[in-house]
């Protein structure tokens, strides 16, 4: 930018092009003009002149020329022609489930995403209610009495659910997670473990589940605050955990369950299996992978850990006419009032994937998600029959799956995912020693998965 | 639809579905080999509605929401500006929506490409080395920016630095970040114009120091002229500089964080880069370090290879992960959009606009409204009430009164430096119209509030819903259907 001189006392070189990107700021020379003569300065650089003249930028950024709209749509374009939509048969966290269409022209209402936190209840009541259906919705899958309004992802909400265990046990500062819980919400966890000061411990697996026997030996220390385990894991494996909670809260600690929300339509939920927090990524309910997000945190708990619960919760209430309505509630809990005493950080949340998730659970309901689980397992059945039937896998652990399982081979699956790939298929996905890990969704038809079997064994 | 007021579960029959699923041919019954024991007992009630319900429902939900495209959002702190439509299509694109996170590299080039560039954007913007676009929002950029503070200092074997120094007019999430990242919090006070009072952070400068939490301008608005000074005072000290990148807007065309000596920043892609706010989220909270702190981002980081192609990377020094994959990337796909429409011509026209709306309202409203700090600001400014205190109407009044006019209120009772506090950011995409009207309604409350104080005291009357009994929904926390049916028997 070209700068003002002293004589110039109307910044007319003020704006120094007018391309088409000033449709976002609308100000005419002779709006800036009057505004300036409201101050009471005589250019807009006037408006800086408490800023040390040495941090004034001066350079050209290092940023192209504007783009018209037509060239932007094309840039994106080309970028997107060097992206490659596959059929998937891999999972780890990120599932290929159908979106209705209805859902995406719901969420486009600006009257939603132009919108922020609901402060201002009044005029805020649909995101308010929204949010009220979602904790409502997240809480019948989860069977716990309490959600809050949506946490980052799915790895975040384990590490809060690590804090609420920790901050809700006295004196106790230590967690155990299993190892079946996914590698990378382990690694999240662990890094906000390592740096909020919470021991902790990693429990090895056994034979592809929990490994409950060292749990249990492990809860004798006496300094154990809480455990988190998964549902399904990240095998696929659905784990029982029969036992589990009653012997944690014999020893006065809490358990969390890690839970893919879509399966709980049909799954045994953290609340029937004794948990006291439930967690999860709401990836599952019908979001796009978007190559790994915007995504959606859940944290779900007990009426007993309710107060130690991070983020917004939207309560109902009536108003000053009787009339029903919604409102952020509980706030004492949160940064912008206790600050370094909060439960936990968080301020902008996920909110546009929660009415997303809400809208997905509406429109598949009681009997879609039921259908949506038994279509995804019937296939992933189907897939891991044929399989084993080519004679070159074999289980890699007997134990029941849902949507997603793991078989062991020798064969060279580098090269055999490397040719799925030449087909426009993403294979499952490599964990190594022979082991590979599959996932079928609703999407998943019948011919895909031959298709997907064939290519793999033809060599 | 305004008198609309039922949930989507008060819809439900039994029966009803608003979704197709393709028939099961596959001849198994997977759900079969689960054991019952491992199966869920009691269903989950979720409604069964048609789909033509859900939309009218959701769009009927629409109607009572206030959004940037409805009206004026002055809400200080948050830079309630433009969200361009453009980017919401681009970003919608099947083309990057499909794309799974362990997808081979070679099948996400497009992908990894837009957020290497951006990567790169956002580092030149603030004068940073180096950008990790995984964290999700401003708070989680802090957190991860103060891991990165903490894991350079245990780097070098310099493990009693503890303790975060934070102005106690900043952000909630300042302390509360620090907190969660395992530091204590030291408060360094402000001077009557909200500047951090450099003789009072002095003697707060010893070896257990991991650095300071600033923003500039400060929450006032106002900008921290003494900048320089402090930096040199926290790196002789052995600290290191963090930049809360809220507050970035005015800076955009202007000034360069890196350049005033801050080390480590985010940036809050949703406020300064007009990605939507999503009625709470999501946002996107890139961290910037400058040079010697490169190697402490965390994992997954995207590089360029010698060959031209983008890869994934996983750093061994670095502090660990603070995201299941790469962060929400359709966001980023949104901020990259708006840089782009931008280009290196206008994007110097935001914080010099920005600036001049904001100084533009505050010297149109300082008669009847307290500026508790003369001179100019930056994006915001606060007032702390109406200037005639005798009026019994207060800052909480007033923001209700403004619903009635059609505006969004601005944020109130933050600072916490004054117990008035009306915190107002106007943003460069309002014209000066809007700004008129804004001022002309501000002067009417202020007027109603001289010459029928109750008017204001009891606003809003014209909303959807009026004054909400938030007392009663914290004492009895009603928090889902469940709950309300039972509160209701």
């Amino acid at each position: 930018m070209r700068e003002t001189t002293d004589s110039c006392k109307i910044p007319l070189n003020f704006i120094s092009t007018k391309t088409m990107s000033d449709k976002f700021m609308p100000h005419t020379e002779e709006d800036i003009r009057a505004m300036l003569e409201k101050i009471g300065v005589a250019s807009i650089d006037e408006l800086y002149g408490d800023v040390p003249e040495e941090v004034i930028y001066r350079e050209d950024y290092n940023i192209p020329s504007a783009m018209s709209e037509i060239e932007l749509r094309r840039h994106f374009n080309e970028l997107g022609s060097k992206n490659k939509s596959l059929t998937i048969f891999a999972g780890g966290g990120a599932y290929d489930h159908y979106a209705p269409s209805a859902i995406g022209h719901l969420l486009a209402r600006s009257e939603f995403y132009t919108a922020y936190t609901p402060y201002q209840p009044e005029i805020s009541q649909g995101t308010l209610q929204y949010i009220f259906e979602y904790q409502s919705m997240i809480s019948e899958l989860t069977g716990m009495e309490a959600t809050n309004a949506s946490m980052y992802d799915g790895a975040t909400a384990a590490a809060e659910a690590m804090f609420m265990m920790v901050a809700s046990a006295k004196k106790k500062n230590r967690v155990l997670i299993s190892d079946t819980v996914s590698e990378r919400v382990v690694r999240v966890v662990k890094t906000y473990a390592k740096f909020h000061g919470v021991a902790l411990t990693v429990i090895p697996e056994n034979d592809g589940v929990t490994n409950l026997e060292a749990i249990y030996k492990e809860l004798e220390e006496g300094d154990v605050a809480g455990v988190i385990v998964p549902t399904p894991n990240k095998y696929g494996i659905v784990e029982d955990f029969t036992g589990l909670a009653d012997n944690i809260h014999s020893a006065k600690g809490s358990l969390a369950i890690f839970a893919d929300p879509s399966t709980l339509a049909v799954l045994r939920t953290p609340a029937e299996w004794g948990a006291d927090v439930a967690c999860g990524d709401g990836q599952s309910l019908g979001m796009p992978l978007a190559f790994g997000g915007p995504y959606l945190g859940y944290i779900s708990c007990s009426k007993s850990m309710l107060r130690k619960m991070p983020g917004r919760v939207v309560g109902a209430t009536k108003d000053a006419d009787g009339k029903r309505a919604y409102v952020l509630t509980l706030q004492a809990r949160e940064q912008h009032i206790r600050r370094e005493k909060a439960t936990s950080n968080i301020c902008s949340n996920q909110s546009l994937m929660a009415l997303y998730a809400t809208i997905y659970l509406s429109l598949l309901g009681k009997e879609g998600l039921k259908e949506v689980n038994r279509l995804s397992c019937d296939g992933a059945h189907y897939l891991y029959d044929r399989l084993i039937s080519t004679g070159k896998f074999t289980p890699a652990f007997d134990k029941p799956f849902l949507k997603e399982f793991v078989l062991k081979t020798e064969l060279d699956m580098e090269k055999i995912n490397a040719r799925l790939l030449e087909n426009g298929i993403m294979g499952g996905l490599l964990l190594g020693n022979g082991l590979v890990e599959f996932a079928v969704t609703e999407k998943r038809t019948k011919e895909e998965i031959d298709t997907l079997v064939n290519l793999m064994v033809e060599g | 639809m305004k008198t609309y007021d039922k949930l989507i579960f008060e819809l439900s029959r039994p029966g009803r579905k608003g979704y197709s699923l393709p028939a099961d041919n596959f001849g198994v019954n997977g759900m079969a080999e689960i054991p019952s024991d491992l199966l869920r007992k009691n269903e989950a009630e979720l409604p069964e509605v048609s789909e033509l319900e859900v939309v009218r429902h959701f769009t009927n939900l629409s109607s009572k929401n206030f959004g940037v495209d409805t009206g004026f959002y002055p809400l200080g702190s948050c830079t309630m500006k433009y969200n361009p439509k453009i980017n919401e299509e681009v970003a919608a694109l099947p083309s990057f929506n499909n794309i799974h996170p362990l997808q081979d590299a070679s099948t996400a080039q497009g992908a990894l490409e837009l957020y290497y560039n951006l990567q790169k954007m956002l580092s030149n913007i603030a004068g940073l080395t180096e950008f990790t676009l995984n964290p999700y929002a401003g708070a989680h950029g802090e957190l991860t920016g103060l891991m990165v503070m903490r894991q350079y200092h245990i780097s070098r074997g310099d493990n009693k630095r503890t303790k975060v120094i934070v102005p106690n007019s900043a952000h909630g999430t300042n302390p509360a970040s620090a907190m969660v990242a395992g530091l204590e919090v030291v408060e360094v006070k402000s001077k009557p114009n909200g500047s951090i009072d450099v003789e009072d952070l002095r003697p707060l400068l010893d070896d257990t120091i991991a650095g300071i939490m600033m923003t500039n301008p400060n929450t006032l608005g106002m900008f921290e002229t003494e900048i320089l000074e402090i930096a040199k005072l926290v790196h002789e000290a052995g600290g290191l500089l963090y930049y809360d990148g809220a507050n970035l807007n005015p800076l955009l065309g202007k000034v360069r964080p890196g350049d005033m000596g801050f080390d480590i920043m985010h940036i809050n892609l949703h406020k300064t880069f007009s990605t939507p706010h999503g009625g709470g989220g999501p946002g996107s909270g890139p961290v910037g370090v400058a040079k010697h702190l490169v190697e402490f981002l965390p994992n997954p980081r995207v590089k360029k290879g010698e060959n031209g192609k983008f890869f994934v990377d996983f750093g061994e020094e670095s502090l660990g992960s603070v995201s299941t994959f790469f962060g929400n990337f359709g966001v980023m796909m949104k901020a990259y959009a708006y840089i782009l429409t931008l280009g290196k011509e206008n994007i110097r026209n935001v914080g010099p606009l920005a600036t001049l709306n904001a100084n533009y309202i505050k010297e149109s409203l300082k008669d009847d409204y307290l500026l508790p700090i003369e001179g100019v600001c930056k994006h915001e400014f606060v007032f702390d009430g109406l200037k005639d205190k005798s009026t019994g109407v207060t800052t909480l009044n007033v923001a209700k009164r403004l619903l009635d006019y059609g505006f969004h209120a601005p944020t109130i009772y933050f600072p916490l430096l004054f117990h008035e506090s009306m915190m107002i950011e106007p943003t460069e995409t309002e014209s000066k119209e809007t700004l008129d009207d804004f001022i002309e309604v501000m002067h009417k409350v202020a007027k109603e509030a001289r010459e029928t104080p109750e008017e204001v005291i009891n606003a809003p009357l014209t909303t959807i819903v009026r004054k909400l009994d938030e007392t009663g929904a914290a004492k009895n926390p009603i928090l889902s259907y469940r709950a309300l049916k039972e509160a209701a028997k």
